[in-house]
């Protein structure tokens, strides 16, 4: 199973192996990392699943579309920065064993 | 000699031909008997259209999954004011004000960018001590051994003082802003004062004149923190102030937004853990349930009880055709009652698993911009009460208003043992 370093925003880190299929917002949200609310439970409708994509993985994990509904999303979240993404919107697959994310401020 | 009649309300939901229940009738949450309705719906018709109803005719849309469906499409389903709006009530065309929540995507976009800062973390940490010392002073002056209405002493004046620091407002004629913020969703048949839009409109025109005399005055001096100064600061909206109705559209939306939302919720949180007793004493045992207790407030009072789109193209909802012209009402107060999205829906759980998952707030992009500050103020008060008054009596059951948009309690009398 892949596995997936959560960092709160306080620097706590937490290694989770996340099943490929499930989303990294699942993730978090299965195995109660703090820092990824999900309000929504994954309809890309909420951006309190929000994450910054750490520099390593960026090219591999993308940026959303402009337009996309992750992308209208993100532009209300507070504190986004060029690598934030909703983490309901990235499929986990055996490519990003090793990926590792950080939750911005202000998500419990 | 007749027996007096009692009215059962569940025998009457279930009892009217379904074409013929209309949830849109404001006594039914002014009784607080809607419950069955709702519940018929969700079970046999959850796509619901009645036609000719006392709000016209409209699609209801009560199971949690269909109101995702609507909050995510707003190509299809749209908010703008000019098509009716967010609120089931079909004012005429000259009352129809736009503000950012009655936009679609790409405006909407654009003016709540603009506003939305003020509740980011940073903000919200600055704030929170300023809330807490009012919290404080408000629960210190309250009674004891004595009736008084928890709505008028602690709600009403709580969320007044937000409002004063979210638009730096005089403090001392904030009871201005509660009363405008009533005479913007007042229903005109609820037999208050506001039984025209005319008669709204003259009454808010007082606001408009305030705010714009406020905007001139911070647009003239460097840009500050408060929501005028950022609307006349910013790209966006700088010349908003030149456009009467919409300037008048935004400030109705942000005070009644940060307004009597949270009022309600602060009423109908205690009132639900008066009504739970059980749960009240998990709660005195356990304070740190506070932070879960308060999204189950919100979705237990559901403080919006609808919220309205203009279906612009013909869809499929829930296997019923939509038409593009339809007004389609998102029932939140519905859906957070569904069984099929929220595990024992009926009850109110004070440590649930999932607590945020509920509409009160709705989703998608009209998502309420000052979510967590309604929790923040929430949790606040909830921190300050137990730390004070280990308990709090209802008096007497609350009165309800007449509206099917605010899910509103006008009075709550209460008594804090001596």
């Amino acid at each position: 199973m892949p596995k997936i370093t959560y960092i709160e925003h306080n620097g706590t880190a937490h290694e989770i192996q996340v099943p490929v299929g499930k989303t990294v917002m699942h993730g978090a949200v299965d195995n109660n990392v703090p820092g990824i609310d999900a309000d929504c439970g994954g309809e890309c409708a909420c951006a309190t699943c929000h994450v910054y994509i750490d520099a390593a993985w960026l090219d591999r994990i993308g940026l959303p579309t402009a337009g996309s509904n992750e992308a209208s999303m993100l532009s209300f979240a507070a504190v986004t920065q060029s690598d934030s993404r909703l983490s309901c919107q990235i499929d986990v697959t055996d490519a990003l064993d090793g990926l590792v994310v950080r939750m911005p401020e202000g998500q419990h | 000699m007749n027996a007096p009649v009692h009215f059962d309300p569940a025998l009457d939901a279930y009892s009217t031909p379904l074409d013929q229940i209309d949830v849109s009738n404001p006594r039914l949450f002014q009784d607080d008997v809607y419950y069955p309705y709702f519940e018929r719906l969700r079970r046999e018709d959850p796509v619901h259209y009645r036609k000719d109803g006392m709000y016209g005719s409209f699609w209801s849309v009560t199971k949690f999954k269909d109101i995702m469906t609507v909050e995510t499409h707003p190509e299809i389903y749209s908010s703008e004011a000019k098509l009716g709006g967010i609120s089931i009530t079909d004012r005429p065309m000259e009352f129809r004000r736009s503000s950012f929540i009655s936009m679609d995507p790409p405006r909407h976009d654009e003016q709540r960018k603009v506003v939305s800062p003020i509740v980011a973390p940073g903000n919200l940490n600055n704030m929170s001590s300023v809330i807490r010392e009012r919290v404080c002073k408000v629960l210190d002056g309250l009674p004891r051994g004595e009736t008084f209405d928890w709505v008028e002493r602690v709600s009403i004046e709580l969320t007044t003082l937000m409002l004063t620091t979210l638009f730096d407002f005089p403090i001392e004629e904030r009871s201005k802003l509660t009363y405008w913020s009533d005479c913007a969703t007042a229903d005109v048949n609820a037999g208050g004062v506001v039984d025209s839009e005319q008669k709204r409109l003259e009454i808010l025109g007082e606001a408009l004149r305030t705010f714009t005399g406020l905007w001139h005055e911070r647009a003239a001096r460097p840009a500050g923190f408060d929501l005028i100064s950022m609307l006349a600061h910013s790209e966006a909206t700088k010349n908003l102030v030149n456009d009467p109705a919409e300037f008048l559209g935004n400030l109705v939306l942000l005070i009644v937004g940060g307004n009597d939302t949270t009022r309600n919720s602060m009423t109908g949180g205690l009132w639900a853990l008066c009504k739970h007793p059980a749960e009240y004493q998990k709660l005195r045992d356990n304070p740190s349930l506070i932070p879960s207790m308060v999204p189950e407030i919100i979705r237990w009072q559901s403080p919006i009880v609808h919220m309205r789109r203009t279906a612009v193209a013909d869809t499929e909802l829930g296997g019923k055709q939509i038409k593009a012209g339809d007004k389609v009402v998102m029932w939140y107060i519905s859906g957070n009652r569904d069984e099929d999205s929220i595990d024992r829906p009926d009850a109110f759980i004070i440590d649930r698993a999932r607590p945020r998952h509920h509409l009160s707030f709705g989703f998608g992009v009209h998502r309420c911009v000052g979510n967590r500050l309604a929790e923040m103020q929430l949790i606040i008060l909830w921190e300050e009460i137990l730390k004070r008054f280990p308990r709090i009596e209802l008096v007497a059951e609350p009165r309800r208003i007449y509206s099917n948009f605010i899910h509103g309690i006008a009075e709550m009398k209460v008594c804090i043992p001596a």
